[in-house]
């Protein structure tokens, strides 16, 4: 069903300017739902709780495991001792949260800037609390990291804390990247068929549940914005399994099979436990196709995740790469995904926001990927948009989701073919 | 350092671009990191604006913080203004760039852009969003505000005198100022007012000019138009209003201070409203004596103060703000109503308090409304901040004759109907109709309370089984209420065990 693609090096354009994404302290709001006895205490300022509170409509969620410890002009100024302050709120926040087993200090751009050490602060308080509550700290700032990035230095303080293999381990793997339950339940069920046996998952479910690393350690990553935690994750000694990324019936077949021909699965064993997957996604991805196919799509920088949606949209769906914007590209982490994307797409690394939208305007593509502030302004004036949240919300990998991932990007044209009465 | 769960008030700078976005040919030049260009989607989602915030903003990097951020600053500053071609701009720092201390103010002075520039000090690590939006307004006002225009000497309202005003204090993702402004725009068109100009909400700075022209002005909301009418009070020597609109009685007081400031006569204040008779009608009676508890910003906290006393009959068991600059008021309203005014932003301390009051409906905010969820109480939302619910595509203000009317619905409508509530009394037991069931007309989407942890009394005192399960007969709403008279009488009576008697001994001390 692929039209045949010339493997592509595209020149990959830098640009600087106004970036219009959120900071790292965003991936909080998926990061504290996934492990359930974690809290993350921002070390920030008033505009962070704001953020946090406003990126995603939170607020439905009835107690929060986030807060935010808010820097004050007292603290500023050196009226008030930061680390005792700091400490104070820690021990007002765990007799509040007794059931709190892991504990993240997320610093802030403002921490940052004062140089505010929540390493050392979440080592002191590691030995104050150890008995109950394990405390970690990485950086979520937008001076450091964007949107996703925040999920990477999260799970790379994990990886640091990670306990060492046995001595007599067998190869393992560990799938990293925030899945949704049902996706990881999913993959478990197909490695099990397959016989690679137990397989792990990074973030965990539970604090307790941090998985040994060592030499024995096998890892797939599960989501492509996470360099730093390969990074620290080789430093342990595993060995990253390179794939393109499980979007879509065959970027899922390929992630799939790199994990089977690393753990030595034969390949009729393999093709016997994806076959009905595959052919469930087909079916799905192929009612899809219709509405998608020959439609351009434009995507602005946002979770990193644009170039395997953008190799998926257009291999598997039909649709016409205009330009596909992404904050950094991993070159290593994306070497699979780049071959694969169709020759002449414009890769741009970086963002300047009023420059992109000129081209976005001049390009007028039938579908836009784009964050929250961009969407109805866009929408207003005609260029219909997929937010780029939603992929962050939403389970999109593997099989099963493949039919849900694709009608993602169907929905917003569906809609406007539905539309008798649109504004002027 | 404060632990903060969730805020009722962003950071200042967020309300200097609800001031900008309010505005036309305004650009704000924001010097901030890389994620608080966030705020963006405040306008974009939450208000379903059509196009972006006219804000610029720096969004450094940590390898920017290695080189030259001011140098950035001036790149941005220069850029949105051949970009944007903006009348006027504003520029300032964000929480963090506050820190870098790169002076946003004298660095777009040496740009010599061909349009004035303000540069906004706003306070981040000790004000908050109300001050950052009145900040800005008064110091657009300060920058722009014209002379005041001469007048002959014939007395206001007589021939060629029609009297002017200014309408002062509406903003961007402001609580349905857009409605209010129109309501009290044509009030005052009906009362023979001519409108100079109405800011910031749908004003240029151009339009700034123009301010001087006006007799007097109408202060909307206090919280971000106060300061700019006091130095538009002291220095172009034009009174405001202190009144603000919301409810009958409020919208009547309103009408007679505009006349005698406009020299135009008050008839409109006499107008039947149907707001009125709507609480006045037989169906409302059951409205008597509600417990209503209330938190918001000040304005809008203490319009609903004197509407659930004086025009709808609740009694009000609770009445608060986040709104530190007008504690003062809002303490001695309290007073007056014969409790304690709670002063706070912390939202744990609110729900405390809420769930301490045994309130039958809750007024407050979006947070107000998540609590009142838990805690399976009515809610309705009277006041910022705001989620894309108070965003209504129908006009439906909360000012004026009108806006009492929204108000008068939106408040009974989480309320058990007339009859309902009386059925529900007679009929406890029905296995459909019990106290824990939802109103009906609010179908499976009402609250449902949550069970509460039914405990054997509490301390010195045992309830036994019978009075317990004659308790579970009371509706969920009162239950919390007549446990405590009860237990609270027990002890007074000295009796340790309550039985069916004591509760109804009790039921017969405190009935009202």
């Amino acid at each position: 069903m692929n039209a045949p693609f010339t493997a592509s090096c595209a020149p990959i354009a830098h640009e600087r300017g106004q970036r219009e994404v959120f900071c790292g302290l965003t991936s909080i709001v998926w990061l504290h739902r996934k492990i359930r006895d974690a809290f993350f205490l921002v070390v920030g300022s008033r505009t962070c709780a704001h953020l946090i509170q406003s990126a995603a409509g939170v607020m439905i969620f009835a107690e929060p495991r986030f807060a935010t410890a808010i820097l004050e002009e007292r603290d500023l100024a050196g009226i008030a001792d930061m680390d005792d302050e700091l400490d104070r709120v820690v021990a007002q926040l765990l007799s509040r949260r007794p059931d709190i087993k892991m504990l993240f200090l997320v610093a802030s751009c403002p921490s940052e800037v004062i140089k505010l050490d929540l390493k050392r602060a979440a080592q002191r308080q590691s030995r104050v609390h150890a008995s109950r509550t394990r405390i970690l700290s990485y950086t979520g700032s937008g001076v450091e990291t964007t949107f996703t990035q925040g999920e990477d230095a999260c799970l790379t303080a994990l990886i640091e804390e990670a306990p060492a293999e046995s001595n007599d381990a067998r190869p393992h793997l560990v799938v990293v990247g925030a899945l949704a339950e049902v996706v990881e339940d999913q993959f478990a069920r197909l490695f099990q068929d397959m016989g690679v046996g137990l397989t792990r998952f990074l973030p965990m479910r539970n604090a307790a549940e941090i998985p040994p690393l060592g030499p024995q350690t096998l890892f797939l990553l599960a989501q492509p914005f996470l360099g730093d935690a390969s990074r620290a994750l080789q430093s342990r000694g595993a060995r990253r399994i390179p794939a393109p990324f499980p979007l879509g019936e065959e970027g899922t077949t390929a992630w799939l099979r790199a994990a089977a021909d690393a753990f030595g699965v034969p390949a009729s064993r393999f093709e016997q436990v994806v076959a009905p997957g595959r052919a469930r996604a087909r079916a799905a991805l192929g009612r899809q196709r219709k509405r998608l196919e020959d439609k351009s799509i434009f995507f602005f920088p946002d979770s990193q995740l644009e170039v395997p949606l953008a190799r998926f949209l257009a291999r598997e769906m039909g649709m016409k790469l205009t330009e596909v914007g992404s904050p950094y590209l991993h070159r290593e982490l994306l070497a699979e995904e780049l071959a694969m994307l169709p020759a002449g797409v414009r890769l741009v690394e970086g963002q300047d926001v009023d420059a992109q939208l000129d081209r976005c305007r001049a390009e007028q593509p039938d579908l836009t990927v784009c964050g929250l502030g961009l969407a109805n302004p866009l929408e207003a004036e005609k260029l219909a948009t997929k937010w780029s949240i939603e992929l962050l919300f939403s389970p999109i990998q593997g099989y099963e989701q493949a039919g849900d991932l694709a009608e993602l990007f169907a929905r917003p044209l569906e809609r406007r073919a539905r539309l008798e009465v649109a504004c002027n | 350092m404060q632990l903060t769960l969730w805020t009722y008030e962003g950071p200042p700078h967020v309300g200097a671009i609800r001031v900008a976005t309010a505005m036309h040919g305004l650009h704000y030049v924001l010097h901030a990191p890389q994620g608080d260009t966030y705020a963006d989607l405040l306008f974009t989602m939450i208000e379903r604006r059509n196009a972006r915030p006219p804000v610029t903003y720096t969004t450094f990097q940590a390898q920017d913080l290695g080189s030259d951020t001011a140098e950035l600053f001036k790149d941005a500053a220069r850029g949105a203004y051949e970009r944007f071609k903006p009348q006027a701009m504003i520029v300032g720092a964000s929480c963090t760039a506050e820190l870098l201390q790169d002076d946003p103010g004298g660095l777009a002075k040496t740009l010599g852009l061909p349009i004035p520039v303000v540069a906004l000090d706003l306070p981040a690590y000790q004000k908050k969003e109300n001050f950052g939006a009145a900040e800005t307004f008064y110091q657009l006002v300060r920058a722009f505000a014209g002379p005041r225009r001469a007048r002959n000497e014939a007395p206001l309202g007589e021939k060629g005198q029609k009297p002017r005003c200014n309408l002062l204090g509406a903003t961007a993702l402001g609580f349905r100022h857009r409605d209010d402004v129109a309501e009290i725009s044509a009030l005052l068109e009906k009362m023979g007012v001519e409108i100079v100009v109405s800011a910031p909400l749908g004003a240029t700075p151009m339009d700034f000019q123009r301010l001087g022209e006006a007799d007097f002005n109408v202060v909307l909301y206090p919280e971000t138009a106060l300061p700019a009418a006091q130095w538009l009070q002291k220095h172009r020597g034009q009174p405001f209003t202190k009144t603000v609109p919301i409810g009958v009685g409020a919208t009547r007081d309103f009408i007679r201070e505009v006349a005698a400031l406009a020299g135009v006569d008050a008839t409109l204040a006499d107008q039947e409203s149907r707001a009125s008779w709507w609480s006045s009608s037989v169906d409302s009676t059951y409205l008597t004596a509600k417990r209503v508890f209330i938190f918001g910003d000040a304005t809008h906290a203490l319009a609903a103060a004197r509407i659930a006393k004086q025009e709808l009959g609740f009694d009000v068991v609770g009445l608060g703000t986040y709104s530190r600059e007008f504690a003062r008021e809002v303490r001695s309203a309290a007073e007056a109503l014969g409790i304690e005014a709670l002063i706070t932003d912390d939202y744990l301390e609110v729900e405390r308090a809420i769930s301490e009051s045994h309130a039958d409906l809750v007024l407050g905010t979006q947070m107000e409304r998540h609590i009142a969820k838990r805690l399976g109480l009515p809610c309705a939302v009277i006041s910022a901040p705001v989620h894309v619910q108070d965003f209504p595509a129908r006009y439906s203000p909360q000012m004026g004759f009108e806006g009492a009317c929204v108000i008068f619905d939106t408040w009974v409508h989480p309320l058990m109907m007339g009859l309902e509530e009386h059925l529900l009394g007679m009929f406890r037991e029905d296995p459909e109709f019990h106290g824990a069931a939802a109103p009906s007309h609010l179908g499976a989407q009402a609250p449902i309370a949550a069970p509460a942890p039914e405990t054997n009394g509490s301390g010195d005192i045992v309830w036994n089984a019978e009075a317990e399960k004659e308790l579970k007969k009371i509706p969920f709403f009162v239950r919390g209420k007549a446990r405590g008279n009860t237990e609270k009488y027990a002890r007074e009576q000295g009796v340790g065990v309550i039985t069916v008697g004591t509760l109804y001994d009790a039921k017969a001390h405190f009935g009202r």
